[in-house]
């Protein structure tokens, strides 16, 4: 082995607790990036899977009642490789044991053999073979505990039918299960069941008929022209409007998640990127400096300057990737089980986890790159440093009185206090970076917990001061006000508002969106539109409000039009003006005065649904009525959207979160770590010094203490504004249509991220004790420098 | 016993250096005009701030001087060409220094073979070592040898590589009278069977008595020089 090989490999054993810190660091970094990229891959390369194994069509359209026939023809449209039409509709679910809140059903008609397209994948039991049996969707069978042999019935169009469940089952189409004009899914309210098609479209009034079709497209069609054609050939029996994956309600929510992911994917790992390389300057920075002898006399010796910088760029490769290596490994697990977590969220069937090496080995490439960037000013020096500077002992620092003095304000600092204040002076670019490394390590513990405030906002404002309803009702179809006074004289109900939801396609140039247009009456006190902000914003008498993140999406603005081709009934394109946005924070929406929608529609006083506040005492048994009613189709409480809330965010962010927070603790404590040794390590001179004059070891101890203490002291305010920059960032690139993440931070949190940053301090602080009392005074004095 | 002085292989005439620190000039050499001959064992002595650590750098070619010309044989040391005097220093320069700047985490062996590695034909490290008469230390860390030992690890580095010169600034001044007796020693011994022109910076009088000539500096220029009829064994030296 080389010379400088030895030299090399036992400076690292040296440096081994700092370099190891270091390399958790890097492999935090490594980790993080491999772990989300992963993930997002698994999920992608599994949604795709799923798409092309279970036949999931391309463009989708929905007519009142085509007839058979007419399927031949979208299958001959230039671009359409496979069409299949079948009858789907809603009713409700009644289970055996009676009363609770109405549960909507989405069935699906299921051809003799099998569909061809948007196949279902069975979880437990067999396919459907006879009259009077149900396959259902396995999010609502696991809510209602329901499996193969248990017995249902299904009202549909008033016509009641008993079926038997021979299987569970997932379809590509329901990946995301959501009530129509619902924010979330709600598991219990809500099931996909498949059931033989002779029968629904008999009950559907669909004989020889379709409502549905899906079409899939063969290599290189043009969506556009399809879709174009597909419209022109339903239009005559009331085509609803074609459209494509990217309004394919479940496919959206589950692309956007993924999208998300990737996004959240930069973030973290930059970050802590960023700390470890902050970290590496330090240490390569101090081991330069205290080897400036041994670089000089290398270089004396007759080594190139690249060769002397070549052997410290080594040290902090093999550094970065030692944790790299570490990085890696833990990162693919890492992805592994979030992969797994997000499927099971999602019921994905088949997890296709491939542990891609291309990504570990571009983590280990930017660990490195990093890494060597940190170290690049002290390369740069060793690469500068003439041989014989390098022969002399460092020019003493220049100490200055500090500021503090300069004020006349010294009699306010100690004998100790004075030469911590002039030892951070005399370098101000050393203290600067030892306040910035201990406020990262607070940033990063604000910006791992500041989720946790997040879902207490999203839900503080979703559930206390936008929807203050308890109880939200779908009628089966449009009704009159008439409906509402039978609503009020419920016992148990306080007050009643209505609501008037129309399905339709928003555009604004080339953009769209399939959503509903919700009617409510300006002024409504328990449906409110609240601003991330707590912000009100009023429904104006005409004009529609717009969550912010749908606006975005149309690239709309307020005093803009947008053009609303409603999608049922007389199906008009009505021009609405945007009268203004709102920043909600979960679910998108189109709000709009309830009687300028009528008036728009020509059908004033029609209402869908009504929202209900009711005497928390006689709840059950106002939803028991309410079940009852055969104008309600769904009725959602306040307990299931809040039941709901929770699952989404716990399961999408908390486990983000957690590993991220483990991570963020990680890197606090190796900062805090590297920046104790370093101030250790700058003054252990001096210390020794001090100690042979005759200071005790506590006197010496409090000098160090002291300037951590300092650097704390500079570092907490710091890290809480570069704690809430990140958390602003954080915010901004992580949201979808589902949820928005709000860039709040409460009090707590910022105390909490500064107590567990000084609580670290403090136990470096306690090591430094050890540090000086194993101090050998005259090897540290004999020390050239 | 002596090598009698050959041809001139340094040549220096008019060298001065300046350093700038700060808003103020330092003149460390001012014209400074010296010749070596192959072969022979120079001191250079003056007190500190004479300016014998500069002129022994410029003639290491690990600085350059501010004006005036410089020679060893066909090099050219005041072209300020980093890559050019890292060659001269690698294949002609062996340099000892008063704090050893020994690699700690190296050992003897290991220290020497830093400067082996890159020569062109080295002894072996476990020669230059016996050469210095630490042949029994060879996988000692520095901070398990003496003073002297550590010292002489730094000789046998220098050595290990046959330089044709071989530079000293200092070599005894952390050392005791004993101790530095041992590394003047090893310093002669090289000196005298391999050849090696050697240059030594002290500013302790009595070790001038072993050289063959004597450059006194002071205040950056040579004010006194002496040649010795007789050069003296370290052994016989006191102080």
């Amino acid at each position: 082995m080389r010379a400088l090989d030895a030299k090399l490999l036992r400076d690292l054993w040296h440096l081994r607790a700092q370099a190891s810190a270091i390399a958790v660091l890097t492999g935090c970094a490594v980790a993080a990036l491999v772990g989300s990229v992963t993930t997002w891959q698994a999920l992608a390369r599994t949604q795709a899977g799923y798409y092309e194994s279970h036949r999931f069509p391309h463009v989708f359209a929905e007519a009142r009642r085509a007839p058979r026939e007419v399927a031949a023809r979208l299958a001959a449209l230039p671009g359409v490789a496979e069409v299949e039409v079948r009858v789907a509709g809603y009713g409700t679910v009644e289970l055996g044991q009676g009363g609770g809140a109405p549960v909507t059903a989405r069935l699906i008609g299921v051809p003799p053999g099998g569909a061809r397209l948007s196949r279902v994948h069975l979880r437990s039991g067999r396919d459907l073979a006879a009259p009077g049996e149900v396959l259902v969707g396995e999010a609502f069978a696991e809510a209602r505990g329901l499996g193969p042999g248990d017995a249902l019935a299904v009202v549909v169009h008033g016509r009641r039918e008993r079926l038997r469940v021979v299987g569970v089952a997932l379809s590509p189409e329901v990946i995301y299960a959501i009530r129509p004009g619902d924010l979330l899914p709600d598991d219990r309210h809500f099931a996909v069941l498949w059931v033989p098609e002779a029968g629904l479209a008999a009950a559907l009034d669909l004989d020889g008929a379709f409502d549905e079709a899906g079409l899939v497209l063969g290599p290189g069609a043009d969506e556009r022209a399809v879709l174009a054609g597909v419209d022109r050939i339903l239009a005559p029996s009331g085509g609803a409007g074609a459209f494509g994956r990217d309004q394919q309600v479940s496919h959206r929510f589950l692309t956007d998640e993924i999208g998300q992911l990737r996004a959240m994917a930069a973030v973290m790992p930059a970050l802590f990127m960023g700390v470890a390389a902050y970290l590496i300057s330090l240490v390569v920075a101090r081991l330069v400096a205290t080897e400036r002898a041994q670089i000089g006399m290398l270089k004396a010796l007759g080594w190139p300057s690249l060769a002397v910088a070549g052997h410290y760029a080594r040290l902090v490769g093999l550094i970065a990737l030692g944790g790299a290596a570490l990085g890696g490994a833990g990162g693919l697990a890492m992805g592994q089980w979030m992969a797994r977590v997000y499927a099971h969220y999602y019921r994905l069937p088949a997890l296709r986890f491939e542990g891609d090496w291309a990504v570990v080995g571009l983590a280990a490439a930017l660990a490195l790159a990093a890494s060597l960037l940190g170290a690049a000013g002290s390369l740069r020096r060793v690469l500068r440093l003439p041989p014989a500077e390098a022969m002399r002992p460092e020019a003493p620092l220049d100490y200055r009185p500090s500021l503090l003095e300069r004020l006349g304000l010294s009699h306010l600092l100690s004998q100790t206090g004075r030469m911590v204040v002039r030892g951070m002076g005399r370098r101000p670019l050393r203290a600067a970076l030892g306040t910035l490394g201990l406020a990262t390590a607070v940033a990063v513990l604000v910006v791992a917990a500041f989720m946790g405030d997040a879902i207490d906002l999203i839900m503080q404002r979703q559930l206390a001061d936008a929807q203050r309803w308890d109880l939200s009702l779908t009628f089966t179809g449009p009704a009159s006000e008439a409906a509402l006074a039978e609503l009020r004289a419920i016992p148990g109900v306080r007050a009643v508002e209505p609501r008037r939801a129309v399905a339709a396609v928003l555009r604004r140039g080339h953009r769209s969106v399939r959503t509903a247009l919700l009617g409510v009456d300006p002024g409504a006190d328990l449906t409110r539109l609240v601003g991330a902000g707590g912000e009100v914003v009023p429904v104006p008498p005409a004009g529609l409000v717009l969550s912010r993140q749908l606006a975005r999406t149309l690239g709309v603005a307020p005093g803009e039009e947008v053009l609303v081709e409603v999608t049922e009934g007389r199906r008009p394109r009505l021009a609405f003006q945007v009268a203004a946005t709102v920043d909600d924070l979960v679910g998108v929406a189109a709000t709009v005065s309830r009687a300028h929608l009528g008036a728009r529609l020509s059908d004033p006083g029609v209402i869908t649904g009504a929202v209900l506040a009711v005497d928390p005492a006689r709840a059950a048994e106002v939803e028991a009525r309410v079940a009852r009613l055969p104008r309600v189709l769904s009725a959602t409480s306040r307990g299931a959207l809040l039941v709901a809330l929770r699952a989404m965010l716990d399961e999408l962010l908390t486990t983000y979160m957690a590993v991220i927070f483990l991570l963020a603790a990680g890197i606090a404590a190796g900062v805090v770590y590297n920046t104790g040794r370093i101030a250790w390590a700058e003054r252990e001179r001096e210390l020794a010094t001090l100690r042979v004059i005759g200071l005790t070891r506590g006197e010496a101890w409090r000098l160090l203490a002291g300037e951590m203490l300092a650097l704390l002291l500079g570092a907490l305010p710091l890290g809480g504004l570069l704690g809430a920059g990140f958390v602003a960032f954080t915010a901004a690139t992580a949201g979808n249509d589902l949820f928005r993440i709000p860039a709040v931070v409460a009090p707590r949190t910022y105390a909490v991220a500064a107590l567990v940053t000084a609580a670290a301090v403090g136990v470096v602080a306690l090591a430094a004790r050890r540090w000086i009392s194993r101090m050998n005074l005259v090897a540290s004095l004999s020390t050239r420098e | 016993m002596e090598v009698a002085p050959r041809t001139p292989v340094f040549e220096a005439r008019g060298i001065t250096k300046t350093y700038r620190m700060g808003e103020v000039t330092v003149p460390a050499l001012r014209g400074v005009d010296v010749a070596f001959q192959e072969g022979e064992l120079v001191v250079l002595l003056g007190p500190s701030g004479s300016g014998k650590s500069t002129l022994l750098n410029v003639l290491g070619g690990l600085d350059v001087p501010t004006s005036g010309t410089v020679r060893w044989r066909d090099h050219d040391l005041a072209d300020p060409d980093e890559r050019l005097l890292t060659r001269y220093r690698r294949d002609h320069v062996g340099f000892v220094f008063q704090h050893y700047n020994l690699v700690p985490s190296l050992t003897a062996r290991e220290n020497v073979a830093l400067a082996a590695e890159i020569a062109r034909a080295p002894m072996t490290p476990e020669e230059a070592l016996g050469l210095v008469g630490l042949s029994a230390r060879l996988d000692h860390f520095p901070s398990q040898l003496s003073g002297g030992e550590q010292q002489r690890v730094a000789i046998a580095r220098a050595v290990v590589k046959r330089p044709e010169v071989l530079l000293c600034d200092e070599p005894t001044g952390a050392l005791d009278a004993a101790t530095g007796r041992l590394v003047l020693e090893a310093l002669c011994k090289v000196n005298r069977e391999l050849g090696t022109t050697t240059v030594i910076i002290t500013h302790n009088a009595t070790i001038a008595d072993l050289a063959d000539r004597v450059l006194v500096l002071r205040d950056g220029a040579v004010v006194e020089e002496r040649t010795n009829a007789v050069r003296r064994a370290p052994a016989e030296l006191a102080w």
